[in-house]
């Protein structure tokens, strides 16, 4: 029994992960393995190897201007709900004030309503306002949603820092300004990129919230899901593997800088 | 929200008292939150009561509020599909997140770093492409559902798409990252002194799991829950694509009449009737399970 319950915990839990980590990648495999099909109209079934749709990613009308639309929205939404979210997680952070859990209460209430729900009340907002659906709504909308998360990424970050570095460099006369410059900013730097990061990555895959709030313009998602019907091209799984490579290689190259930098110290 | 747990606020007496410098730091982001979240939702509930105007897809303010009650009780039955689905999603994305997340807090050494970039990496393939690839990989001319005809375990009548199963397994596919990070998040941070000392005390590895381990880990059950079961019961997309008529769920119904019916009323109205019992629901389980520092 008791070597059963030992095999059990040593190595039930690893056959587990793998199994695990296959459900998580099968989707993501099958998307990978069929950019590389030799497809005709629609890519359902495979028809044999080719690099074409590689050499020629915008080879189908429509995709590439989709990939563009996305990532200028994807650009501009991070960008701008990065530095609203950054300065109220320094508020939340550092001071104390009046209004501190309406705050939190406005901040988590995004994170916690449905996609739909929020995609839903603005588009009404927008319908009664008479705006003009498109590019510019939809990069208010991803600010909207991406704040919070921003918001909580940052916060973490300067809740974890330890309080002692301001306080030395106080001691050695710097002042508040100098502080925050030199020692408070570079210190929650990571935390920011981070949430860059992750603002970047929910504007780029959003699409309920999107599909509500478009009007005609057509961003990676709504592209990918207008064509599923009459079957979509290979050139759609080469930018979606494409993405998601590059997305690797960028949290793998942060990782290994951000390792540098603590062995530096 | 495992991170708001975990970034409790620091105590108010260590703060900076100063009275005007927060409130401009705030401002920007919380005169956004409120143009763009808060005003629309209150145009929503607005929007709601209104009645056919004399114009075609013209809606007049009459403050007709049983349109709330003509909404729950035409979509009743998607109302109910969309919890259930949303229910049977989470418990099984809690059972596949949770020995992976153990997993990779406690088995897997130096290589957690890269385990927990794998857990999120799926995101950065687009969600919805990853959904029509479960659609496909399911359907008819799809790996499985050939090699299942081969070993006579289906007729080619049998569909493995097109049902509420498929349904269900997507949504506890798409949402599982936000199961895994919060259960890992709580995991991680269970001093593994507490596990032996658990042992010392000659608890057996399957008592020391049940009555130690599990306890501790519950505000990233309770968070990882949450983030699962909120955007599944919205969720329309799944439904969509793997599901077939009779799978409908409450997103699709609104999604239709405010996209192809525009019968803005009734849409809005369904949509604020979610939003209002999934507060509730969560308000209740967050009592229930007791860890209220989540907000």
């Amino acid at each position: 029994m008791k070597t059963l319950t030992r095999w059990f915990s040593r190595n039930l839990i690893r056959v587990y992960m793998v199994l695990g980590f296959t459900y998580l990648f099968i989707p993501v495999a099958y998307t990978f393995a069929f950019s590389f099909n030799d497809y005709i109209k629609s890519n359902l079934v495979w028809r044999g190897f080719t690099w074409n749709n590689w050499k020629q990613p915008c080879g189908v009308l429509d995709v590439c201007p989709a990939l563009g639309n996305s990532i200028k929205i994807g650009l501009l939404a991070t960008f701008i709900a990065t530095i609203l979210g950054t300065l109220i997680a320094f508020a939340l952070g550092r001071y104390a004030f009046k209004g501190r859990a309406v705050t939190n209460t406005l901040i988590f209430l995004p994170m916690a309503s449905p996609e739909l729900v929020l995609g839903a009340s603005l588009l009404t907002i927008f319908l009664n306002l008479g705006m003009n659906l498109g590019f510019w709504t939809i990069v208010i909308a991803h600010v909207m949603f991406c704040i919070s998360f921003v918001v909580v990424t940052v916060k973490a970050r300067i809740a974890s820092l330890d309080p002692r570095l301001e306080q030395a460099a106080m001691d050695l006369y710097a002042d508040e300004r100098e502080t925050f410059r030199r020692v408070t900013f570079p210190l929650v730097a990571p935390g920011i990129a981070g949430a860059a990061l992750l603002a970047f990555s929910l504007s780029f895959d959003d699409f309920i919230i999107t599909n509500f709030n478009s009007g005609t313009t057509i961003t990676f998602p709504l592209y990918v899901y207008t064509h599923a019907e009459r079957g979509l091209p290979a050139q759609a799984n080469v930018i979606g593997s494409a993405m998601f490579f590059l997305a690797l290689l960028i949290v793998v190259a942060g990782q290994i800088v951000s390792k540098k930098v603590k062995v530096g110290k | 929200m495992a991170v708001i747990a975990r970034a409790k606020d620091a105590s108010t007496s260590e703060l900076k008292k100063k009275s005007l410098v927060p409130y401009f730091l705030l401002a920007p982001g919380l005169i956004w939150l409120s143009l763009f979240f808060v005003a629309p939702i209150i145009t929503l509930v607005g929007t709601a009561t209104k009645t056919p105007g004399a114009g075609i897809g013209e809606f007049v303010q009459t403050y007709r509020w049983a349109n709330y009650w003509d909404a729950i009780t035409g979509s009743a039955g998607q109302f109910g599909r969309s919890f259930l689905y949303a229910t049977i999603a989470t418990l099984i994305a809690l059972a596949i997140a949770y020995p992976l997340a153990y997993g990779i807090a406690f088995k897997s050494g130096k290589y957690k770093n890269i385990l927990l970039v794998l857990v999120v990496a799926p995101f950065f393939c687009s969600f919805i492409l990853r959904t029509i690839a479960w659609k496909q990989i399911l359907g008819q001319n799809g790996p499985v559902f050939r090699l299942l005809l081969d070993l006579h375990l289906a007729t080619p009548m049998t569909h493995l798409t097109a049902s509420p199963s498929a349904v269900i397994i997507g949504l506890a596919y798409n949402f599982l990252p936000f199961m895994t990070l919060p259960l890992y998040g709580s995991l991680e941070r269970i001093d593994p002194r507490v596990l032996e000392a658990s042992g010392d005390l000659y608890a057996n590895a399957f008592t020391t799991f049940r009555r130690v381990t599990v306890p501790l880990s519950m505000p990233g059950v309770v968070a990882g829950t949450l983030l699962t079961f909120i955007p599944a019961a919205g969720d329309y997309v799944n439904a969509e694509i793997l599901g077939n008529p009779s799978t409908k769920m409450i997103g699709n119904v609104i999604n239709a009449q405010f996209l192809n019916t525009q019968d803005y009323p009734l849409a809005a109205s369904l949509s604020f009737i979610l939003m209002i019992i999934i507060s509730v629901l969560v308000m209740v389980y967050i009592r229930k399970a007791g860890t209220e520092e989540l907000v």
